[in-house]
């Protein structure tokens, strides 16, 4: 188990962790969540004893990093995939990560045939691919057979099929009831892969939750109303316990309102009974990757310098709002981009 | 490529009696030293200068003797020949072993190795003892062969004119200590490199200081500049290499090379303080 206890790292004025506590428990994939400059790679640094933290512990198995006695067998970790000497191969690399551990090199061409990298195991990994370096990351990790892994960014840069095989990986490490810390700043990679889920943004803790769970919370069903009367529908919206909000006009269709706390049936019955015409009434749900920008938005430290608006802006995700076209988003959108 | 699988769950308790050592932390540092290309150029370069400008600098001093001209001027190899022969090849090639000892440290941090390296061996003072001794054990056994090359070689070209042995007085304390120097130079320059952490940077300092500061502090007047510069690390340390004293010379060659130990360790202990205090 990994527990994580108020927590604080600070870069000069900046504060890069900022009291953070959590446990991250055995025989699940524990996702880490937040936007790019949330503070998840400094966490993991600090797990591993890289950098000092301010104050605060973190321990693996009660035990701070540099008091394990061989910590690749207690913890695997995947850093940044290129940090290895481009002159060195990737057995060389690995032989000497088994050595500090006293681990035999056999171990060495289990992990490299474990990768699937045993053909060019012997070439120096200035060469490599940025995929290949992963696996020579995924291979260091796994050296030691350890019962803990960290991750970080283990998909970035990979192709679909690299993707599928890290996400079978950890799924199948942790069935075999290993603890598997992962961290991401896709929303809808964790969805398909974490069972549980931390996120963090500005070095906080925002939430630490079931998947399911944050899912099931963070996406916010809304119903989409447009009326020509709609200062009065809405009146008679929020006296029922509605909450309404104007959205913004794209300049081809009339403004239309944003309702939630009220399914659309109850404002169907309601505009019927006060008589008044509706040109347009759908449920939505908010795609869960808007809903972690929306969780998010107050603590993403490069964020644009827009109001909290709608939708999420490098259209990475399904899109809803004011566009006529994702008008009706129904059902979760997750998993949709990177499905396999 | 996409077959995943991992070995049996782990059991931590079976192997719990394997004891991970320090001669574990030595096998690593080998390793990673024998295993980039950098580290058999640099020792090839290194010999190949030693050796190459040994025996030309010496074989055309003495071809300029033979010559019987009276413009021939070769003062140095005949005040101290054996000087001359250690001095002239080594002189330029320790440059080589300044370099490989920074790259030694700075190599793990522009690659980010040093990340993987912090991970297996989270102690940071025993992995940096380890490397340290190492790489001065490599420097030491490459050092005193191509120290024993050179002055065999210079030997054999001035033989006719100065007949020179390793049994004549401090000559092979000189030929040994020209390893010693070499073996504690690379030291100071892994120490320089784990200060500075950018191999640019670190290669910068110390062959600056080795090359300039240090013979600088010469020009230095009055007794108290003189004994500024007589302490100095590679002026101190370059008297173990020189089989007779230097007028005005201050230091003996072993205290000399006792003083060049004492900034190398000085600078040993306050890189490996930065490398426990720093984030990697």
């Amino acid at each position: 188990m990994i527990e994580v206890r108020d927590l604080t790292k600070r870069y000069g004025d900046t504060v890069a962790v900022d009291h953070l506590s959590f446990s991250v428990h055995p025989g699940r994939v524990t996702g880490f969540l937040g936007p790019n400059g949330a503070g998840k790679s400094t966490t993991m640094r600090l797990i591993l004893g890289l950098d000092r933290p301010e104050s605060g512990t973190a321990t693996i198995d009660g035990k701070r990093y540099d008091q394990l006695a061989r910590p690749l067998e207690t913890v695997g970790a995947l850093l940044e995939a290129k940090a290895m000497h481009t002159g060195r191969s990737a057995y060389n690399h690995l032989l000497f990560l088994a050595q500090s551990q006293g681990l035999p090199a056999r171990r060495v061409d289990e992990v490299l045939a474990m990768v699937g990298l045993t053909p060019v195991a012997h070439k120096r990994t200035g060469g490599y691919s940025l995929g290949m370096s992963q696996r020579v990351g995924i291979a260091a990790a796994m050296l030691g057979n350890p019962p803990a892994l960290l991750l970080d960014e283990p998909v970035n840069g990979l192709d679909p099929e690299g993707i599928l095989w890290v996400r079978n990986l950890m799924k199948q490490l942790a069935a075999e009831g290993r603890t598997i810390f992962v961290s991401s700043h896709l929303m809808n990679e964790m969805a398909v892969t974490a069972d549980h889920l931390i996120v963090i943004g500005k070095g906080k803790l925002i939430a630490d939750s079931p998947t399911q769970e944050f899912i099931e919370r963070s996406s916010e069903r809304s119903v989409l109303v447009r009326s020509p009367q709609a200062d009065r529908l809405s009146e008679l919206i929020t006296t029922e316990g509605g909450v309404v909000k104007q959205e913004t006009t794209n300049g081809t269709q009339p403004a239309g309102l944003s309702v939630t706390g009220m399914e659309a049936p109850r404002i169907g019955e309601l505009a019927a009974a006060g008589g008044i015409v509706l040109h347009e009434l759908t449920p939505r749900l908010a795609s869960l990757e808007e809903a972690f920008m929306e969780l998010t938005a107050d603590s993403t430290e490069f964020g644009a310098a827009t109001p909290a608006a709608p939708g999420p802006a490098d259209g990475s995700g399904p899109t809803h709002g004011p566009a006529p076209a994702g008008a009706g988003q129904p059902g979760p959108a997750r998993g949709e981009e990177i499905a396999p | 490529m996409t077959a995943v699988a991992p070995p049996a769950a782990p059991t931590p308790a079976a192997d719990a009696a394997r004891r991970v050592g320090f001669g574990h932390l030595l096998m690593t540092e080998w390793t990673k030293i024998r295993s980039v290309r950098s580290t058999l150029w640099t020792l090839i370069i290194f010999a190949v200068v030693s050796l190459g400008l040994t025996g030309l600098i010496t074989w055309l001093n003495i071809r300029a003797l033979n010559s019987g001209r009276t413009d021939a001027r070769s003062p140095g190899i005949a005040a101290d020949p054996v000087n001359f022969i250690l001095g002239t090849g080594l002189g330029l090639s320790q440059l080589a072993i300044c370099v490989l000892g920074v790259l030694v440290i700075t190599s793990e941090y522009s690659s980010g190795t040093i990340r993987a390296s912090l991970l297996a061996m989270p102690r940071r003072y025993p992995m940096l003892i380890a490397k340290g001794l190492v790489f001065s054990a490599l420097v030491f056994v490459i050092g005193e062969a191509v120290a024993f090359g050179s002055f065999f070689l210079g030997a054999a070209i001035v033989h006719s004119h100065f007949p020179v042995a390793l049994s004549q007085p401090n000559v092979t304390r000189a030929v040994i200590g020209s390893g010693l120097y070499l073996t504690v130079l690379g030291l100071f320059a892994l120490a320089i490199g784990s200060l500075i952490r950018h191999t640019a940077g670190a290669v910068t300092t110390v062959i600056g200081l080795v090359l300039v500061i240090f013979n600088l502090t010469g020009l230095l007047p009055y007794s108290w500049g003189a004994h500024i510069h007589a302490y100095m690390p590679t002026v101190a340390g370059v008297l173990i290499t020189q089989d007779k004293e230097q007028a005005g010379q201050l230091l003996s060659p072993w205290q000399g090379f006792g003083v060049f130990c004492a900034w190398t360790a000085l600078l040993l202990i306050a890189g490996a303080y930065l490398l426990k205090r720093r984030d990697a």
